[in-house]
């Protein structure tokens, strides 16, 4: 199947913004360029390809940037460049990719720079398989490179919510002066879905700022810099880091509640593709007469602890809580840290592309709740 | 109209991500909820090529369905796979033109269809996977047919639009012939 530029629409256009149908690839690459970015550097690799693949079409329309690189090293330090010069600046990859690009996420971070990553995520560890997984949370909430510095990360679990998320990025990224990263998965970005775009064309050019290098001439000279050979201002840096990223914890937590939100008995927690597979199943359970209900992070990164605790709190003191995750063990840590030991956390996890279904999401919570 | 879904397989090339765009194309035209699900794994050359679409009045929880409503199977691979896994009492449209097996399934609606054959009647023997599509629409009336060729004037254009009228001719032969079934449900 070909990937076309101009999407056809659902209905002649009546003044509301058209509903068109895209693969979720398509729609984070068409939303970064409703949110105003006109440069992007990358490298192919399945299960992410078609962001690329759209771009190197649209891009020229809109008098955009698209370099494909030598490799995703190259791909990361070309958006390091981009973002040290203030443009608006996109790579993508997936897992294995992502893995290469992280020494240049923490030179950009270090440099305080805005730009935005796009991660669909594929099964690992090494090579691992191209088949959906989301074994890359610690990764993208604290691994990737070296030193004290964060990538804020949002994690959309549909098509539309790609596209509404990627134009967040870009306003985070600037916002934070930080790179900011939208994580999703295989089946996200294969998948099409209804998607609507409510920004019109190309997006604003970031605004003006005291930081970009731009040219000096007429103006003291700005140094983008990650190197501090003196103890005391590198210790400064990091204060002034972290002050940032206290800051986005506090302002910055997205998240929904579903199901049976007035009253439940089991909480499960769950993000991305795996929450969607978990609605469905939630709305299974609550056609026998049980109460469950879903929190679901949208940022990972800062991950919503305080409404994951009070998601806990509602439960009755014999409740429980189950995570569920697309790989082993990762999801859950966050989870933990929200309980901070006032509950047990339940664990369910499928590994190397294995997408589970509504009706195993189900068996285990009837399980959880003694009502199989 | 209720929710259902449909998986759409047979070899790379047969048009089933293509028959399958289209319905998701004509049901969100419609205002209902979609989504389109490709298989993606590593196939090669020849190899055999799905899609699930759900079709839905609420937002799709999952999009990845074990066990399908219906089934619409283009080749012998594709209905030994899919074929034990549809739900029973659902729909599943075989392409006769290529598969000459027993179904074996005495619980579900068969509809059998020379896809080729139809399609060749109808001036197109590249459309077989509209002639299937046109059967599978015609016998559960999913969506209205007119949405599935409105869906196939706006897919095909500029070089492609030549052949818009005999796709949606070999649709309408597909659809006057899973008309003629009644599906028991």
């Amino acid at each position: 199947m070909t990937t076309t530029t101009a999407p056809t629409t659902s209905e002649a256009s009546t003044g509301a913004p058209p509903k068109l149908l895209m693969k979720g690839n398509e729609a984070l690459a068409e939303a970064a360029i409703r949110a105003g970015c006109l440069h992007f550097f990358g490298y192919p690799i399945t299960p992410q390809t078609e962001v690329p693949e759209y771009l190197v079409k649209r891009l020229p329309e809109v008098g955009g940037v698209f370099v494909q690189a030598e490799s995703e090293v190259a791909a990361v330090n070309m958006v390091f460049g981009a973002a040290g010069v203030g443009v608006k600046c996109l790579t993508s990859s997936s897992s294995p990719g992502i893995s290469l690009m992280a020494e240049g996420m923490s030179y950009i971070a270090a440099c305080e720079l805005p730009c935005v990553f796009i991660n669909i995520m594929r099964a690992g560890p090494g090579l691992g398989g191209i088949l959906p997984a989301q074994s890359d949370y610690h990764q993208a909430t604290r691994g990737h490179g070296h030193g004290d510095y964060q990538v804020l990360v949002l994690a959309p679990s549909s098509v539309q919510e790609a596209a509404d998320l990627m134009l967040l990025a870009f306003e985070l990224a600037e916002k934070y002066r930080n790179p900011v990263m939208v994580c999703a998965d295989g089946m996200i970005g294969q998948m099409m879905e209804p998607v609507v775009f409510h920004a019109e064309g190309a997006g604003p050019p970031m605004a003006d700022n005291d930081w970009a290098l731009t040219g000096c001439e007429g103006r003291e000279r700005r140094i983008v810099n990650s190197l501090y050979l003196a103890p005391e201002e590198l210790h400064a840096h990091n204060l002034a880091l972290k002050e940032k990223y206290d800051r986005a914890a506090r302002d910055e937590p997205r998240w929904e509640l579903y199901g049976a939100t007035e009253g439940y008995d089991l909480l499960v927690v769950s993000f991305g593709t795996m929450a969607r597979i978990v609605k469905s199943a939630i709305d299974e359970l609550t056609d026998e007469g049980l109460r469950v209900a879903l929190f679901r992070p949208i940022t990972l990164n800062p991950f919503p602890y305080a409404a994951c605790r009070d998601a806990m709190d509602a439960l009755p003191r014999d409740g429980k809580v189950l995570d569920v995750e697309m790989s082993m063990g990762q999801l859950i840590t966050d989870v933990k840290l929200a309980a901070a030991g006032s509950r047990e956390i339940a664990f369910m996890g499928t590994a190397g592309g294995v997408v589970p279904t509504p009706d195993e999401v189900a068996a285990r919570i009837r399980e959880e709740l003694g009502a199989g | 109209m209720s929710s259902t879904e449909v998986l759409m397989a047979g070899f790379g090339g047969q048009g089933m991500l293509l028959a399958g765009k289209l319905l998701a194309q004509a049901a969100m035209a419609e205002g209902r909820e979609v989504s389109w699900l490709p298989s993606y794994g590593p196939e090669m050359r020849g190899g055999t090529a799905n899609v699930i679409v759900c079709l839905g009045d609420e937002p799709i929880g999952s999009p990845l369905i074990r066990h399908p409503r219906s089934l619409i199977v283009m080749n012998r691979p594709s209905l030994e796979k899919f074929g034990p896994k549809v739900r029973p009492g659902g729909v599943i449209v075989v392409n006769r033109t290529m598969i000459d097996v027993d179904v074996g399934r005495d619980d579900c609606t068969v509809i059998d269809v020379d896809s080729r054959a139809v399609a060749r009647e109808a001036g197109n023997e590249r459309a077989a996977n509209l002639a299937m599509l046109g059967a599978w629409v015609g016998a559960t009336e999913a969506v209205p047919p007119e949405a599935i060729e409105a869906a196939i004037d706006a897919e095909f254009t500029g070089d492609k639009a030549k052949h818009a009228a005999t796709n949606r001719a070999t649709f309408r032969a597909g659809l006057a012939l899973g008309r003629t079934v009644e599906v028991t449900p």
